[in-house]
């Protein structure tokens, strides 16, 4: 290159906030429009002129029942992490650790099953789940997404099961463990920053799916955050309650956004704790 | 993500495609053991997966329930009429059938293709980026975290015909409504949310690149630009394609975003997925299936195509492997985790 450091330096750093720029800006005039008062929601300005909390305060209204989506979301995503994770990490140290036949079919199964359009999925579950009587039920939500959860969190924890040297597993049993517990002693608390970041990713796969969720309720009160603020209508019909709107997005986004930061820290951690390096 | 695909992604490339891995374990009995584990895992997918796909086959092959001529009233149960839903499609009603094929296929291609361009500069620009790196990771997930919901109602906002995305470029162009410039709304706000997903995959495969691979290309009097092609992008090619195939394939079944930034029924954005659900809405699930039908054999073929593709890297230094190479999914599997 044959430009000095020091544009070079200032390149980088221009690059560093455009990236930053692109991502975060979008986001930032969704939360600077929720703090707008409704007679200035068409302001262009980069802040808000008068800061407001009244969109929030619409949104979490009891009459919206958007807190009981929460609740709902959170019940259906937390669950959903929580069984594809238990079940994956069985397979996934079957994949990573055992030899078997057929293991490549399998596990080719396995990730293909993540590639079918959901729709293809929910038109016969929904006809199979009318007749189950399951039609605004947790469960209706839940067993779909493991469609599409499972694989992922298979999928992920393969690999992290896979990076850890064998050695480690080989030596505990040398010293009389037996596979079982050389699992539970050595396997499961070294995969921990890997398992914490396999159940982040499958969490966020699973908080916001909208078609499923869609198609399985049909009352209010059941319906998961992505689709209540879809339907969210404000008092008047004919005016678009944006605020509002941008106020829900806003609740539904933020628990995701505390996760990323957390998984940032939990990451870095991996890295300087792992015994595999 | 990154430290999972930074150290995933040597082992990767380092492994040959097809070895029989076949170390001698400490136990015997594994396969029992591994039936054991895998099976919980297979015996959901069989129900929520395997099963519905095979009754939306079936149901494809049933029309809606017509009178009977007999009694007058409506059939209890849908006729069975064999192939005549995918007749009607490719026929009576293929006008739409065909748009929604085509709005697939240009979202997919053009959504994917200005991801993968994006994603690549930002991966480059993270890869120097010493100083605020903490930051630039947070934020590149923040698009990624955001449900694409939220994000269908965030760009329906700033593309409001009185929104910010009108007062700063100076136009007044209603672009919800129906017209190219839903399509271009729609390939904007997909591209916002999915490029720093590439970006990160990328910059995976930037961090296992060695350095001394750089200096000897500079000693010898390569540039820049020279680095980026000869080297960068090579390199980084393994994890690239497998960023690419997710992002095609999760592109081709787009529902909730178009859905929810320009509306169901719009001709102009209106995909395979968005057809197939409006139908099963309706109550006329043969053809809904049968659209759903078609829509997972294309998905299928074009992640078949991709995976060849990234077989005959692959095999580059695998001879014997030849009739593996069509499922190969141990390249797909490693790579990407």
């Amino acid at each position: 290159m044959t430009l000095s450091p020091k544009l070079r330096k200032w390149l980088l750093y221009a690059g560093v906030a455009a990236v930053v720029a692109y991502c975060l800006a979008p986001f930032y005039w969704m939360l600077v429009s929720s703090l707008r008062r409704t007679s200035d929601i068409f302001a262009n300005s980069p802040f808000p002129t008068r800061l407001s909390f009244e969109n929030y305060l619409a949104v979490l209204d009891p009459s919206e029942s958007f807190t009981r989506a929460l609740l709902n979301s959170l019940v259906v995503a937390g669950t959903t992490t929580v069984v594809a994770l238990v079940l994956a990490t069985f397979t996934a140290y079957a994949m990573a650790r055992l030899e078997f036949r057929l293991k490549r079919l399998v596990l080719t199964l396995i990730i293909a099953t993540s590639m079918f359009p959901v729709v293809s999925l929910v038109v016969p579950l929904l006809k199979m789940f009318v007749d189950f009587g399951w039609i605004n039920s947790y469960q209706a939500m839940i067993v779909p997404s493991m469609s599409f959860t499972l694989p992922l969190a298979v999928w992920n924890l393969t690999a992290f099961f896979r990076q850890m040297p064998d050695e480690l597993e080989h030596a505990a049993m040398v010293d009389g463990c037996t596979r079982g517990q050389a699992f539970r002693k050595i396997i499961i608390p070294l995969a921990a920053p890997g398992m914490f970041t396999t159940a982040i990713i499958t969490f966020i796969a699973a908080w916001n799916e909208f078609l499923i969720a869609l198609s399985m309720t049909n009352k209010p009160e059941m319906q998961t955050a992505p689709v209540a603020i879809s339907t969210f209508s404000g008092a008047s019909q004919f005016e678009t309650p944006f605020g509002s709107q941008m106020a829900a997005g806003v609740l539904v986004t933020v628990p995701l956004v505390i996760m990323v930061l957390l998984f940032q820290r939990r990451i870095v951690a991996g890295l300087t704790a792992g015994a595999a390096k | 993500m990154v430290t999972t695909q930074n150290q995933a992604a040597p082992r990767a490339l380092a492994l040959p495609a097809k070895p029989p891995r076949r170390r001698p374990r400490a136990t015997s009995g594994t396969g029992r053991l591994a039936a054991l584990l895998v099976s919980p895992t297979l015996l959901v997918l069989v129900v929520v997966v395997l099963y519905p796909t095979l009754v939306a086959l079936k149901d494809s092959l049933y029309g809606t329930p017509g009178l009977n001529p007999k009694t007058g009233f409506v059939n209890d149960t849908d006729p069975f009429v064999g192939l005549q839903n995918y007749g009607a499609i490719f026929g009576a009603a293929g006008a739409r059938f065909w748009n929604a094929f085509w709005n697939t296929t240009f979202l997919t291609v053009t959504t994917v293709a200005l991801e993968t361009v994006i994603g690549i500069a930002m991966a480059l620009i993270m890869h120097r980026a010493f100083q605020g790196r903490a930051l630039v990771r947070a934020s590149i997930l923040v698009p990624w975290a955001i449900p694409t919901a939220v994000s269908g109602l965030l760009w329906r906002w700033i593309f409001n015909s009185n929104g910010v995305a009108n007062a700063l470029t100076g136009q007044h162009i209603l672009w919800t409504t129906e017209g190219f410039h839903a399509k271009l709304a729609v390939i904007i706000a997909d591209v916002w949310k999915t490029a720093p997903f590439i970006g990160l995959l990328v910059l995976a495969g930037l961090q296992v690149i060695s350095k001394e691979v750089y200096e000897a290309a500079r000693i010898d009097g390569a540039g820049a630009l020279r680095q980026f092609w000869n080297i960068t992008l090579p390199l980084v090619k393994p994890a690239l394609l497998v960023a690419v195939l997710f992002r095609t394939l999760d592109a081709l079944r787009m529902f909730d975003l178009p859905y929810i930034l320009i509306g169901a029924k719009k001709t102009s954005v209106e995909t395979l997925s968005m057809l197939a659900q409006d139908q099963a809405a309706n109550v006329r699930f043969g053809p809904a299936a049968a659209y759903a039908v078609i829509l997972f054999v294309y998905v299928f073929l074009i992640a078949l195509a991709f995976v060849r593709l990234l077989g005959a890297d692959v095999l580059g230094d695998d001879g014997p492997a030849r009739t593996r190479r069509w499922w190969l999914p141990r390249r797909r599997t490693e790579v990407a985790a």
